[in-house]
């Protein structure tokens, strides 16, 4: 069963096109993460099916209806940005107001347990911690007990801990049967959490597959070195020569070193780095890779984020 | 109904928490009423009726004025607000609220100055003319509450402050509140009757006492309603069409 669905949906705010002829299918007991880097599009994507927009062209469906009727939003649940929690009320006062417009909501003090705030009740939410905030806000999208979250960029800007946490409470409700559309550009955090990726840039769909496939799109890593003419090498997705150095784009570092080295080409100063999300999406859209035929050996680097840290745009 | 109801509730919950902004729009009457009605009109029991229903008139108008036309532009700028509109219930309780918790305001703001009438001067009311009174400053409502709305929706919140701020002393003077019926200085008679404020005074003069309303302030009254409704629907519409379509 389909829970949301965008087709050919497109968005316009004066000039600029910020939504392209979108399709997006998020079926029941999905965990689909939307990456993109910033500005790409994700938000106004999310804006449009939870019905805080029209499209200008195309349609967007909530349950089989239309989203900015009340009553389809009744199964979703929608996370507020954290720096627009009502400063003055309480946290155990947000969560009421929000589980009045519900019909069964979660308990107040079950919420509460299950994102750590259960201390943190009779506080106002302005003299929480920026971790702290983030999370009520993410609590707030649970309370309706919905079918279907649709989580912005939840996770941004929060510690280590604070993160996983968060991501615990997500594939929690994942495991029981809930469905996730999240918006993230960091590829880790999709990576932990998502099955299925849609990568969107420029307003468009670029990808829309298994993290693997996709890690093999965006896990391109650029090899650097000076040198002056190079042989045919494999996998690679970009060159350029800035200063007098090569920049190269590859899907398999590994294997472009190896050639390199294999062909005795005379080269100094090597470098091979991981590629900001950015870079990895101008490689895709400049149209050389698509999702289809990015390689699938073990042997290849994982992703550009494997170091823990994760890569931001 | 029930849902306009919550959001009203913590709509105050969340001004009440900055006392200082219920406190804001009863203070200046409570100090013209100290400073201008006590000394001069408050021995006198009809003059100060009178007056007091001035400053009531005066305070109902700057309470609306500045808790719509600024509470609604700051409103704006939260993302708090298009948050509830993602909840299953649409823009319609949290506007219906929004006027519920204008009103509790406003009959909150009216204390000060009910008090000081009440002890500090030789004002009267009858228990029927004082429900008549209360009854009236709903009435007296609507044309402020649109002209706060019209300036809400249409403004950013740092000019709506001005704006409402320019607008409120003027609006006060020009409707001749400052003066007892009848006796304000010339000029401001002959305009007075073209402001809201004077019908509105002219209906608060009439619930409290012996007082004959002057047909042509009324019609204006009227007048006023009209078009800044209008301003206000079409702020509202525009705002809307910005933010949300």
């Amino acid at each position: 069963m389909t829970l949301a669905r965008a087709e050919q949906a497109s968005r316009r705010y004066g000039d600029v096109l910020a939504l392209d002829r979108v399709d997006l299918e998020v079926r029941a007991g999905e965990l689909v993460g939307l990456l993109g880097p910033n500005g790409a599009g994700k938000s106004t994507l999310m804006n449009l099916l939870v019905g805080l927009r029209r499209p200008s062209s195309g349609r967007v469906e909530l349950f089989g209806g239309d989203p900015r009727d009340p009553a389809s939003r009744r199964q979703i649940g929608v996370t507020p940005q954290e720096t627009g929690l009502p400063g003055t009320l309480r946290v155990g006062e947000v969560v009421d107001f929000v589980s009045a417009h519900y019909p069964d909501p979660v308990p107040r003090a079950e919420l509460l347990d299950r994102f750590g705030l259960a201390d943190l009740a009779r506080r106002q939410t302005g003299g929480l911690s920026g971790g702290q905030r983030r999370r009520l806000a993410v609590a707030l999208a649970f309370v309706g007990r919905p079918r279907l979250v649709l989580l912005d960029e939840p996770t941004t800007g929060l510690d280590v801990a604070a993160r996983h946490t968060l991501w615990d409470a997500i594939r929690a409700f994942h495991d029981d049967g809930g469905t996730v559309l999240l918006s993230s550009h960091y590829l880790e955090e999709v990576e932990a959490l998502a099955r299925r990726v849609v990568v969107i840039g420029q307003g468009r769909v670029l990808a829309d597959d298994t993290v693997d496939a996709v890690r093999g799109i965006v896990g391109v890593r650029r090899v650097s070195l000076v040198a002056d003419d190079l042989p045919d090498l494999p996998g690679v997705v970009r060159s350029e020569r800035v200063d007098g150095r090569l920049h190269l784009l590859t899907t398999d570092a590994d294997e472009l070193v190896r050639a390199l080295v294999t062909a005795q080409t005379p080269f100094t100063d090597l470098e091979v780095r991981p590629t900001s999300l950015e870079e990895a999406f101008l490689a895709i859209t400049s149209g050389n890779v698509t999702s289809g035929d990015e390689p699938s050996g073990t042997g290849r680097p994982t992703t550009a984020a494997a170091g823990g840290r994760p890569t931001t745009v | 109904m029930q849902l306009a109801l919550v959001h009203a509730r913590y709509q105050l919950l969340e001004i009440i928490r900055i006392p200082v902004a219920v406190f804001g729009s009863a203070f200046f009457p409570a100090a013209a009423m100290i400073f201008f009605v006590v000394p001069f009109a408050g021995e006198d029991a009809v003059g100060a009726t009178y007056a007091t229903a001035s400053m009531v008139t005066f305070s109902v108008m700057s309470a609306n004025i500045f808790q719509y036309g600024v509470g609604v532009a700051e409103d704006r700028d939260q993302p708090w607000n298009p948050y509830t509109r993602t909840l299953p219930a649409g823009s319609a309780p949290r506007f219906a609220g929004r006027v519920l918790a204008g009103l509790v305001l406003t009959y909150l703001s009216l204390i000060p100055v009910v008090v000081i009438g009440a002890t500090l001067t030789a004002a009267q009311l009858t228990p029927a003319a004082f429900l008549l009174a209360l009854g009236t400053v709903a009435v007296i409502s609507v044309p402020f509450t649109l002209m706060g709305l019209a300036i809400g929706y249409s403004l950013p919140s740092k000019a709506a402050i001005v704006v409402a701020q320019v607008l409120f002393l003027p609006l006060a003077f020009g409707g001749g509140l400052l003066s007892a019926p009848g006796e304000a200085p010339g000029f401001i008679e002959t305009i007075a009757p073209y402001l809201p404020t004077r019908g509105a005074a002219e209906l608060m003069w009439a619930a409290v006492g012996d007082y004959r309303v002057e047909p042509l302030a009324l019609i204006m009254l009227g007048v006023w309603v009209v078009l800044l409704a209008a301003l206000a629907g079409w702020a509202y519409r525009r705002d809307e069409g910005r933010r949300f379509s």
